[in-house]
């Protein structure tokens, strides 16, 4: 059982320093979670509370001029952080593959469906056009899509955002990565097609046996979908559980509010006493066995 | 792209003109005369149903000499508007890509080129190189070369921070491979334009550079040469030697312009 989690992210801390500025400004501090193998995370927060940046300084994408300042990303053994670009591009072509939100615009518009599949054949393994082609049609079917051979010949722009999203997925999964991170891959599609997407995502994870970082701030597709979340604000994490321990007993006053404000989630209005009290300076705390809680009053009340 | 009426005059005229052209250049020297040979026998004559378009001060049938300029001026518009298009666009896109220093120098050294009107620029170029046709070509190409890189470098910037660019890289792609082959197509749209609209000018710069002295030199048929032999007998009342090479200049631009025109809609829309 303690078998080395897939990702550890350790103590990482984003940001960059503005000009003129001496102390650099930061926009996740402090993050630590893993991913076990095969596990599904959830990553929640708001706009902004750092959740896409962390996702995306796994694959050492964070946008510009943000960088990961200190911390450890530890992939399947090696720190990702420290590697040289030449070996992160091989980790990001093959070890580590991404769905964006707004699935339509991540297509390139030029290209036809089953080309930028093909591509991705082509580019990892040794295979013909031919071949390509086809195993981009196998995909497209595997991922659910009707008409696979008629959708390879088309444009991103002649599908819709489902299809589109189903594409993504597809071109993730094509170089068998270890770890899919999905950043709000549901947002945009509507209630049908994100069950329908979000099952495909846990459809995958059975078939390919990856490990799965969903970003989202719908509490409900967590819900669905995850076994452990990792609730983010103002870039810190405030609260790691378990998904039923989160919405049985949601400890810390952030997590409440984000379970108060998906409409029809009735277990947080109950035990508002049950929560605490943030104090500055302490650093997360493990309340229950797995359930890490922010700094506060309460938990070291508990703790001693 | 848009949903534009399809019966568009712009098309039919444009293109109309344009396939007229590119016809008489390759097989209109198969039914002329020599566009460089003298006839002392009908010097001056006006246009008849023996010569269409008159002959000129040394007896060369018109015809011949618009028609073989025809030829020369649009293969040499072509080259050089190409090649400025070409050059440009890969400057463009990858001072675009690259961003910060390399953007800021590149987009100075621009400004700096662009501070001449294209024409004189071209000139300058022309005069400094000789007259050769290579040359011309390579002056107009230099003349026009960073309306491209400015055009492809902003929509690099644009398409560079696209979500697509950004799954590129996510599956392993380097970075000259994601400008190349997925960034660099979806840029070319307006600078397709501005090549279309860069032909019609290269021919009027072409023979502007030989009516001034440093292009084509006389006697090859060019259109540009044959404006500037015709001028100093158009007062004398023999018009149809400069008017009628005159006259293919302004379809030849006009048509480009036009079909330029459409075509920038179509991109917009």
């Amino acid at each position: 059982m303690p078998e080395l989690p897939l990702l550890d992210i350790d103590r990482l801390t984003i940001g960059y320093t503005p000009h003129h500025a001496r102390e650099p400004v930061h926009v996740v501090r402090d993050v630590s979670f893993t991913v076990g193998r095969q596990e599904i995370v959830g990553l929640v927060g708001e706009s902004g509370s750092g959740k896409t940046q962390t996702a995306r300084a796994v694959l050492r994408m964070t946008t510009p001029p943000l960088q990961p300042l200190a911390g450890r990303i530890v992939l399947d053994g090696t720190d990702l952080l420290t590697l040289p670009e030449q070996s992160m591009r091989r980790v990001r072509g093959a070890k580590v593959a991404m769905i964006f939100q707004d699935p339509r615009s991540s297509l390139n518009p030029l290209m036809r469906i089953g080309d930028q599949l093909a591509r991705v054949y082509t580019s990892h393994q040794r295979i013909s056009q031919r071949a390509a082609w086809q195993e981009a049609i196998d995909m497209l079917r595997r991922v659910g899509i009707a008409g696979p051979a008629r959708v390879a010949r088309s444009y991103p722009h002649q599908l819709s955002g489902g299809m589109c999203q189903r594409v993504m997925i597809g071109l993730a999964l094509g170089i068998r990565p270890a770890l899919l991170i999905a950043d709000e891959p549901t947002t945009g599609l509507d209630v049908t097609i994100q069950a329908q997407i979000l099952e495909l995502i846990q459809q995958t994870r059975a078939e390919t046996g990856a490990s799965i970082l969903l970003i989202t701030h719908d509490l409900g597709v967590i819900a669905e979908t995850c076994q452990r979340v990792v609730v983010m604000f103002d870039g810190r994490i405030v609260e790691i559980a378990t998904v039923e321990e989160l919405f049985r007993n949601p400890m810390h006053p952030h997590t409440l509010r984000l379970l108060r404000a998906t409409p029809g989630t009735p277990v947080s209005a109950h035990k508002p006493a049950e929560t605490v009290v943030e104090e500055p300076g302490v650093g997360l705390r493990e309340l229950a066995p797995g359930h890490f809680v922010l700094g506060h009053k309460l938990a070291q009340e508990i703790a001693r | 792209m848009g949903s534009l009426p399809a019966r568009d005059p712009r098309i039919y005229v444009g293109g109309g003109i344009l396939l007229a052209l590119i016809a008489l250049a390759l097989i209109g020297p198969h039914f002329t005369s020599d566009p460089l040979m003298p006839d002392p026998e009908s010097i001056l004559q006006p246009p008849s149903s023996a010569e269409l378009l008159g002959t000129d001060n040394y007896g060369r049938s018109v015809l011949a000499r618009v028609v073989g300029g025809a030829q020369l001026d649009l293969l040499i518009a072509l080259f050089a508007a190409v090649l400025a298009f070409v050059v440009g666009s890969l400057v463009g896109g990858f001072t675009g890509f690259a961003g910060g220093f390399v953007d800021d120098v590149m987009m100075r050294l621009v400004d700096i080129l662009q501070s001449f009107p294209a024409f004189l620029l071209a000139l300058g170029v022309a005069a400094m190189l000789g007259n050769e046709i290579r040359n011309v070509v390579l002056a107009i190409a230099v003349a026009y070369c960073p309306y491209f890189v400015r055009i492809v470098r902003g929509e690099m910037l644009a398409a560079r921070v696209t979500p697509y660019a950004l799954a590129a890289r996510a599956v392993g792609n380097p970075p000259t491979r994601v400008m190349l082959y997925h960034l660099l197509p979806n840029c070319l749209g307006p600078s397709i334009v501005q090549l279309t609209l860069c032909l019609g000018y290269s021919i009027l710069d072409a023979a502007g550079l030989s009516f001034l002295g440093i292009g084509i030199r006389p006697p090859t048929a060019e259109w540009g040469v044959l404006v500037a032999e015709g001028t100093q007998y158009v007062n004398s009342g023999q018009w149809w030697i400069a008017g009628f090479p005159g006259l293919a200049i302004l379809l030849a631009v006009l048509c480009f312009n036009l079909l330029g025109d459409r075509l920038r809609e179509a991109v917009r829309a």
